[in-house]
């Protein structure tokens, strides 16, 4: 059973009937003079990876490779590895290496 | 958990500077015998390069909440009451402050202990960037604590393959940051 309103993170399952879920990409600092946003919709089927999202996002912007191999990842505000799965409204983030301070 | 745990954490809106005393007013306490705090602020060269201004920006929600756990961390490790981080975004020109840390404690040891981890924790983890303009040209900074730290990340083993020295100067950093530049002659700093 798929919801939309209650996104209970505890519950994982990976659906192979061809669903789909919606999630936003935020990009920073190098990454977004890269592609040139600082957010983007998108859309992958359901049990994607974080690392499928990467790749996705390297296929149609190829130059973001450059900085692939130095970036880390947060989703839904905390930072992630490539094999976090994404769940439908997730926030994933692209960040380049930091620099606060 | 003490009731009494104060802490502070903001960003800054762009074009408004730090306000040192709204932070240490709010560390104060009868019982802090100890305030320790940093300032860290834009310098006006880069390995002979001439610093125009920084340029930050950050990750606001995720920023807050790392900061607010980078406190609680500090707090499990030094016997503190209050604390206060502050950090710019937007444009911080030269001479100018872009982070603050406030720490009060009873006693000095653990309010500059741990002021000192925070700086440092702020500089490997949180999700800031700064941009250095030059007045021939600009580059995403990289800080050698968050790239030294990344090789600890759960990265899934596909982090880079650079190798990092621990020499701050030698790290060229894992971007391989592009200056857009003409050549300038290169000028040490003494």
């Amino acid at each position: 059973m798929k919801t939309k309103e209650d996104n209970l993170p505890a519950v994982q399952s990976v659906v192979k009937d061809g669903s789909f879920v919606q999630i936003k990409v935020l990009f920073f600092a190098k990454a977004r003079d890269i592609t040139g946003l600082t957010e983007l919709s998108m859309e992958v089927s359901s049990g994607s990876t974080t690392q499928d999202c990467l790749n996705k996002l390297v296929a149609k912007f190829p130059n973001l490779d450059e900085i692939r191999q130095c970036i880390v990842l947060a989703l839904n505000e905390e930072y992630t590895t490539e094999s976090a799965v994404v769940k439908d409204k997730d926030e994933l983030a692209i960040i380049p290496p930091i620099s606060g301070g | 958990m003490n009731s009494e745990d104060k802490t502070l954490v903001e960003i800054i809106d762009e074009n408004k500077q730090i306000d040192l005393a709204k932070y240490i007013n709010y560390v104060s306490a009868p019982q802090a015998g100890a305030i320790a705090t940093f300032s860290g602020t834009t310098r006006d060269t880069f390995e002979g390069k001439t610093v125009v201004e920084l340029r930050y920006e950050a990750y606001v929600p995720m920023a807050i909440r790392n900061l607010k756990s980078i406190c609680s961390s500090a707090r499990s490790s030094w016997d503190l009451h209050s604390i206060a981080v502050a950090h710019r975004v937007g444009s911080v020109p030269v001479g100018e402050i872009s982070v603050f840390v406030a720490v009060s404690a009873t006693h000095r040891a653990d309010a500059l202990d741990a002021c000192k981890f925070l700086i440092a924790e702020l500089k490997a983890s949180v999700p800031i960037w700064k941009k250095e303009v030059y007045s021939n040209g600009e580059v995403w900074k990289e800080n050698t604590e968050f790239l030294e730290r990344r090789f600890k990340h759960g990265k899934d083993g596909s982090c880079c393959r650079r190798k990092i020295k621990t020499e701050a100067r030698d790290i060229k950093g894992c971007c391989k940051p592009k200056v857009k530049e003409e050549d300038a002659a290169d000028i040490s700093t003494s």
